[in-house]
């Protein structure tokens, strides 16, 4: 048996710089594999522009239509707590930002810890709902296939475990520390080539929309 | 068409995967918000509709051809093969139930455009042999008699002499150096041939020298429908080469949505250069003659009217504003729908579907989100600006026992027109 702290150290030393490494390097390649593929260029006379309406609906498609939320206010509620609980959580948590300026030398300011504690119950809930919604909801069922439920648990372990780490809820806490890092580690080894992915896609698939409609003089 | 085999589908879609669809495709989280956009999964409830779920051969080919880790499922043997049977039972999906409206491609928060997806998807069917056989058909038709119901030119002149004769109009044809080219649509030509004289009332009090082309006169284009390059360049070479022939610098694209898609926006990339003269939509004209003064309108009913905005006019082609700027015209009492502009749903029956009888019955059936659309306006007359979307409305308000006069915006603009008492003789296409 491995003693908890010696796990704790191999997965916070070499294993995290492997991840890491794939991580940057498979996102490399996703975008390689994307960009290289190119885009004719447009010969038929331009309406609008491209580049303006691009970034448009890059930000735009951030919020719902009406209609479509009125449709489907399950997935959409869902996606947004999950979104932002686990966006908080991620990113304004002190002991993350202390991390970050560990290895980058610099940070930004975090928010309380009752605050952060708050957004990552909503992500884990949000998280739990949206699963609800793709185990029950026709359409999602239809879409679903196995690496929807990979994503599924690849994000929620680190939400969970990490939960479980702050909260000491789990003896002994180096323990359920490198559980949560190797759950990250996990999520970023997969993230390049699942659709995690979409975190970075969703900008140039934003764009592309807004532009080619914008070129037709069509806000999108 | 012939000699279509699924190798030849798979590389025809190998070739219509560029870095949008790649980026759409890796943006997908599969949350279905794309079926609460489609009239055709909010009307049936049937999730097999799911727009993006239209495109899964199309997404295989991309993960397998286009993906490192497509191509190690594929080494290991976990892909899932396209195969012939998949690719008939997507026909329904990509053609039956797709008019490539393009309103999932508003609502994707990821930002996939579904539609031009599933238009790029549909080459391949056409390569593979799995188009349906009455869009094949009328393919066939405009190539080798030059439109798609089959309408020569013949019948044309025959309506051109019936409306110049009941007019005492004139309607150019063949004019070199005219400015303006106008297409039409066989559905114009043969069901509401009052589009041409509209035009040549409107024309004739705006002083503007046009001409019809007798070796281009049809607009629409099957290739597009169908989703094949070949039918759709050779279609489109026609126009291009009539307009150029007569010198022109301006050609007018007929109200109907996908022939505007056709000469305006895909043309010049399906011939591979830019145009020598510059293509306009009738509403955009239309409203630039009113803008400048150079048609002036009377009368103005207060009936109660509502304007269908045609896909590939509004959401596709940006012809919004247009359209209601003319209805002012005509109209002090226009109600919109309560989706309307951009957000409106389709007739049903864009984007080759209302030739496909295999898709009748779900036509019929998806009409229904229409129905509502106009119910909920209380108007006593429908205006739009598609021929096509016009026949389709007409038959599904036949379909649901409901009346509602349909008119042609150009036509209305026509009738209200003021038009000068002394025919002038100026009026040239010299």
């Amino acid at each position: 048996m491995i003693e908890p702290m010696d796990f704790l150290l191999w997965v916070r030393g070499s294993l995290f710089d492997v991840a890491v490494t794939v991580f940057v390097i498979g996102i490399i390649i996703r975008f390689f594999e994307i960009l290289s593929l190119g885009r004719s260029k447009d010969l038929a006379e331009a309406k609008g522009t491209e580049f303006v309406p691009g970034i448009k609906t890059i930000i735009t498609r951030t919020l719902p239509e009406q209609g479509t939320f009125k449709r489907q206010p399950l997935t959409i509620i869902a996606g947004y707590v999950f979104h932002v609980g686990l966006l908080v959580s991620l990113v304004l948590f002190i002991p993350h930002i202390e991390l970050f300026r560990q290895t980058f030398g610099f940070g930004w300011p975090g928010l309380p810890n009752p605050i952060v504690d708050a957004a990552a119950v909503l992500g884990i809930v949000g998280l739990l709902a949206a699963l609800w919604n793709r185990i029950t909801n026709p359409v999602m069922k239809i879409l679903t296939d196995n690496e929807d439920y990979l994503v599924w648990v690849l994000t929620f372990l680190p939400m969970i475990t990490g939960y479980l780490a702050y909260h000491r809820m789990v003896n002994p806490y180096p323990l359920i520390l490198g559980l949560h890092i190797l759950s990250i580690e996990l999520l970023m080894v997969f993230f390049p080539f699942t659709k995690l992915m979409h975190t970075f896609t969703l900008f140039l698939a934003r764009w592309y929309n807004g532009a080619m409609s914008g070129r037709r003089g069509v806000e999108s | 068409m012939t000699g279509a085999t699924l190798e030849r589908g798979i590389n025809a879609f190998k070739e219509q995967i560029n870095a949008p669809v790649a980026a759409f495709f890796s943006s997908c989280v599969s949350c279905g918000i794309c079926a609460e956009a489609c009239l055709f999964y909010t009307e049936t409830g049937d999730p097999k509709y799911t727009p993006i779920r239209k495109l899964e051969p199309l997404r295989r080919v991309w993960e397998q051809e286009y993906t490192l880790v497509g191509k190690i499922k594929r080494l290991l043997g976990f892909e899932k093969p396209v195969t012939d049977e998949l690719l008939e039972e997507w026909r329904e999906l990509l053609y039956d139930s797709c008019t490539l409206c393009g309103r999932c491609s508003m609502v994707c928060p990821v930002g996939n455009d579904i539609a031009y997806m599933v238009r790029r998807a549909r080459e391949g069917m056409v390569a593979s042999g799995n188009s349906p056989v009455d869009v094949q058909a009328a393919a066939v038709r405009a190539v080798t008699i030059g439109s798609p119901m089959g309408i020569k030119l013949k019948a044309l002149e025959t309506q051109i002499r019936n409306i110049e004769a009941d007019t005492g109009l004139t309607i150019p044809l063949d004019v070199e150096g005219a400015d303006y080219m106008a297409l039409l649509s066989s559905m114009e030509v043969i069901n509401f041939p009052e589009y041409i004289e509209s035009l040549a009332r409107i024309f004739k009090q705006a002083g503007i020298s046009w001409t019809l082309c007798s070796e281009a006169f049809e607009a629409t284009n099957t290739g597009i429908q169908i989703g094949s390059t070949d039918i759709a360049r050779e279609l489109v070479q026609r126009a291009v080469d009539g307009a150029e022939k007569l010198r022109v610098k301006y050609v007018i694209s007929p109200e109907c949505g996908h022939a505007y898609t056709a000469i305006r926006w895909d043309g010049p990339n399906l011939i591979g250069r830019p145009y020598k003269f510059r293509v306009v939509h009738i509403l955009e004209l239309l409203d630039e003659l009113r803008a400048n003064g150079r048609i002036k309108t009377r009368n103005p009913t207060n009936q109660c009217m509502t304007f269908h905005d045609p896909c590939s006019i509004v959401r596709k082609g940006g012809v919004l504003e247009s359209p209601r700027n003319l209805m002012a015209l005509v109209n002090s009492n226009f109600v919109e729908m309560p989706d309307h502009g951009k957000w409106n749903w389709c007739c049903g029956g864009g984007g080759g579907v209302s030739a496909n009888t295999d898709a009748e019955e779900l036509r019929t059936q998806v009409f229904r989100r229409k129905k509502l659309q106009l119910e909920a306006t209380g108007a006593t007359k429908l205006v739009t600006a598609c021929a096509n979307c016009r026949l389709v409305i007409e038959e599904g308000l036949e379909a649901y026992n409901m009346e509602l006069p349909i008119e042609g915006l150009t036509e209305l603009v026509a009738q209200h027109l003021i038009e000068d008492e002394i025919p002038s003789g100026t009026q040239d296409s010299s």
